[in-house]
């Protein structure tokens, strides 16, 4: 199981430093405007020719990328070059904002397209065709606009819930529930629309197998069969549903965040792209594969308890 | 396979996706959007970028039909443009995705390999990330055309087209008809082209749907967020504009999401309405739309205390498209107390099906359309779910096929063993431990403790399936029902297991219904024998009658064939049971 755990921890170490340095080359590229860009349109050819100089992008890519690595795998990740402060202290201080509300919407997720995939694959009926309305529902509304129509009805309309803004949950829990519970509502439909859909099949193909039937001649009880028997043996598919929801929550968690004015790491990244800060860019993405690869090395933890097959190979 | 019979056989496949509604409406709703945005000029009443000052966030009227935007722009022409630019940026996502996955599939799935290797890498390390993140970090670069942004967009949607690719190429690959292909001398190129391609055809279509929505939503979020050329007409825009103005005119916000999700709906309707057309073939109609199942009509025979079960003109059913479709026709069969019953035919002949319907566990859709169950002296077929449940496991046991899929692969096989005991019999956890300890010693296995503890997977065929007989008899059945129990064993185990049960079978005072197609067994193993043809049941006898004076024809040709060549359809798969 450790050596297991170990090889699944060279192998994302591996990925983040190719993803990391194929998006060095891609993102560091794309510097030449940035100093105009940062200077504004009344800076004069030598103010931009000095800060092209100051941010050291004028050197080749090669030097650039040595040094960006090297501090890099001494968790230094550089300086911000449109704000003050070292990009590792940004990231600190906006990634617990995003991975709140990715959190939230995670567990919200995975309870309700439980519930509804297992009760489509057991009922049928009309719980499958609810199912079946939610997925084209959720798939072809963009998230971001139900986060707009949420804000509309709710924040304006009502007056219920806050429009915008953050409160951390060590601050005030009811204040932090009062301040994600749109952001998140408008983030789960799309993973609930795919992941109850994929918690369905798996449900159905595992009351498929030949061993329920065998379990049901014995006598074991439908309770046992369903809860104890089927779901321990779907849990691998629905596992990998949610890792690559997983992906897909924190993606929207980019454009959710703008909507609700939430300062988390997506608002950061839209900003810095707009400006061109490409030391922030590059560090959220380095954040981000490894908050990826930590989740998934815990979904594999979870996978090798649940199936006995993982875990003794 | 003719070019003409082709194209026919694509038309009639479009005109049925379009004979569903669903289809019909999606596919409309597409090409209107379609035609709006080629001829949108002539539609749209405005220029999309011509300013009316005094119209800022206007309300509708004045000739602007859903009202002004932040600058004064006409809502509705805007949106008629925006048509343009979404379909444009779509078909490019699609086609970089498409063009890429499908051609990487077909290699990855054809010549496997290396290139499958590297290429699975390649996918998993494109999904690794959240595309809007990766677009956002190389917007710089990029610049501020969103077609450029939707390329990139297609590379990394590209994972989803190649493993479906893949997947199907290697699920063909070693069809007989490849093969075939291959021993005639066609090219790879050429079975490539000719049947490959005809196979992932509709999936790739589906894809491709499913894909278009995703750039479309993906596009517009981009656009909302400020990366897209703010001169260009586009739905994400115009929400960037709604959102900005929000407090000022909140109705601006509906027009570029419905328009967005409109889209979106029809093309994930239309890939599902081409999904249902794939899959009808085999697809049952809803239960509501059967006629209803025939009740019983004949007397049941009257109760024979010797009789533990009577089988009186069962009739058991599938639904398919013209609705019930009998598969056991009218089986009549008594079983003795302490009898050995064979129940032999081919496959298909409803052996197995008549098997499971005494156990009250036909497969889903399956039911008993007539007839009469009597066992014990009482009527079964008319009980509820929960009697039926009662009788299994502790009066009516069963032994399957296939011993390696017929344990839950995810539980100790001892766990396996306690809780139907615990469960039936009513017996506490340690005294179902030590009973299961004992049945697996008793069906002849070395070390009960050590596969006590085991997984299925760590223990062989043989293993497997004395385990599965321990199960059943564990809770001390009256009537057995062991369907093919040796078919998927070595034969050196095969005897050993036929032992065994004959061994039980007098130890525990049982009946056995042994359903089989293999006449060796029968004559080893059974007093009685019925022959199954075609869901009917054409001779019974006793089994030195049966052998030494077949009357049907269908028995002696059974037989002959038997004696022609005695290893026919037995045996079969030893591998299996050395897994």
């Amino acid at each position: 199981m450790i050596g297991y755990l170990l090889k699944r921890a060279g192998f994302g170490l591996a990925l983040l430093i190719v993803m990391s340095t194929i998006t060095f080359f891609l993102v560091f590229s794309g510097t030449e405007r940035v100093a105009a860009n940062i200077l504004g349109d009344n800076a004069s050819d030598a103010d931009i020719a000095a800060l092209t100089t100051e941010l050291g992008i004028d050197r080749p890519m090669l030097v650039q990328y040595g040094e960006w690595m090297g501090g890099a795998l001494t968790g230094d990740l550089g300086r911000a070059w449109t704000t003050p402060g070292s990009v590792t202290e940004i990231l600190a201080r906006r990634l617990p904002v995003t991975l709140s509300i990715v959190g939230t919407a995670v567990v919200v997720m995975a309870l309700v397209s439980a519930v509804l995939g297992i009760t489509a694959a057991v009922r049928g009926g009309w719980a499958d065709r609810l199912i079946q309305l939610v997925s084209v529902i959720g798939f072809a509304i963009p998230n971001f606009w139900l986060g707009l129509m949420l804000v509309v009805l709710f924040a304006l309309n009502l007056r219920l819930l806050p429009a915008t803004g953050y409160v951390s949950f060590s601050t005030s829990p009811l204040g932090w529930l009062a301040a994600v519970t749109l952001p998140v509502t408008a983030l789960v439909l799309g993973g609930i629309a795919s992941a109850s859909q994929q918690v369905r099949g798996a449900v159905i193909d595992a009351l498929s197998q030949d061993y329920v039937r065998t379990l049901r001649a014995r006598g074991v009880r439908s309770a046992s069969i369903l809860y104890r028997h089927a779901l321990r043996n779907a849990m691998p598919a629905a596992l990998t549903v949610l890792s690559v929801q997983f992906i897909a929550l924190l993606g929207g968690a980019a454009i959710i965040e703008r909507v609700f004015a939430i300062p988390g790491l997506g608002e950061l990244t839209v900003r810095s792209a707009i400006v061109g800060d490409v030391p922030v860019l590059m560090g959220v993405v380095v954040a981000m594969i490894i908050v990826v690869i930590l989740v998934n090395m815990v979904i594999d933890v979870v996978n090798a308890w649940v199936n006995p097959k993982v875990r003794l190979k | 396979m003719s070019a003409p019979a082709n194209t026919r056989e694509r038309t009639s496949f479009l005109l049925s996706v379009l004979s569903n509604p669903m289809g019909l409406i999606a596919a409309l709703i597409l090409l209107a959007m379609v035609l709006v945005a080629i001829f949108a000029p002539l539609i749209a009443p405005f220029e999309p970028n011509a300013v009316q000052i005094f119209k800022v966030n206007a309300a509708p009227g004045n000739g602007y039909l859903l009202g002004g935007d932040g600058s004064g722009r006409d809502i509705f022409s805007r949106l008629v443009y925006g048509a343009r630019n979404t379909f444009l940026g779509a078909l490019v996502a699609v086609t970089v995705a498409g063009v890429l996955g499908v051609t990487g599939g077909l290699f990855a799935g054809y010549y496997g390999k290396t290139f499958d290797t590297v290429s699975g890498w390649i996918a998993d390390g494109l999904m690794a990330l959240p595309a809007i993140i990766v677009l956002l970090a190389l917007f710089q670069a990029l610049g501020s055309s969103i077609y450029l942004s939707m390329a990139v967009f297609g590379v990394m949607l590209s994972p989803g087209f190649f493993r479906l690719t893949r997947n199907l190429v290697r699920g063909v690959k070693h069809e007989l008809y490849i093969d075939a292909a291959r021993v005639a001398g066609l090219s790879d190129i050429r079975i490539i082209l000719r049947h490959i391609l005809l196979v992932i055809r509709a999936p790739v279509v589906i894809q491709v749907s499913i894909v278009a929505g995703i750039a479309i939503v993906i596009q517009a979020g981009l656009e909302f967020l400020g990366l897209g050329d703010s001169n260009v007409p586009t739905w994400g825009g115009m929400l960037q504009d709604a959102f900005a103005n929000l407090y000022v005119a909140p109705k601006s916000v509906y027009w570029p999401g419905l328009a967005i999700s409109f889209t979106v709906a029809s093309l994930v309707l239309l890939a599902n309405a081409i999904r249902d057309r794939m899959q009808r073939g085999d697809a049952a109609p809803r239960a509501a739309k059967l006629p209803p199942a025939p009740t019983s009509v004949t007397a049941p025979l009257p109760a024979d205390k010797d009789a533990l079960l009577q089988v009186q003109d069962l009739v058991v059913g599938y639904p398919d498209r013209a609705g019930w479709k009998p598969v056991v026709k009218g089986v009549s069969l008594t079983l003795k107390r302490g009898e050995i019953f064979g129940l032999v035919g081919e496959s298909g002949s409803g052996k197995t099906q008549t098997a499971f319907s005494v156990l009250g566990l036909l497969s889903t859709g399956g039911r008993v359309l007539s007839g009469s169950i009597r066992f014990d002296g009482d009527e079964i077929t008319g009980l509820s779910e929960a009697q039926r449940h009662a009788l299994r496991g502790k009066r009516i046991a069963y032994v399957p096929q296939e011993p390696m899929s017929n344990l839950d692969p995810s539980f100790k096989i001892g766990f396996q063993l306690v809780e139907p005991m615990v469960t039936v019999l009513g017996i506490s956890k340690a005294e179902a431990k030590a009973r299961a300890l004992q049945l697996l010693a008793r069906v002849g296995l070395p070390d009960p403790e050590r596969v006590f503890r085991s997984y299925p997977h760590e223990i062989s065929g043989g293993m497997a399936q004395r385990v599965l007989i321990a199960g059943a008899v564990s809770c001390n059945p009256d009537l057995l029902i062991a369907d093919e129990p040796t078919t998927a064993l070595d034969v050196t185990v095969q005897m050993e297991v036929l032992e065994l049960m004959r061994d039980l079978q007098a130890e525990f005072g049982m009946s056995i219904i042994l359903v089989t197609h293999n006449f060796g067994v029968v004559a080893d193993m059974c007093d009685t024998v019925a022959v199954m043809k075609d869901g009917q049941i054409v001779e019974t006898a006793s089994a030195d009658a049966l052998f030494a004076d077949p009357q049907h024809d269908y028995t002696k040709m059974l037989l002959g064939s038997v004696l022609e060549d005695p290893e026919t359809r037995s045996y079969r798969a030893p591998e299996e049971s050395a897994a």
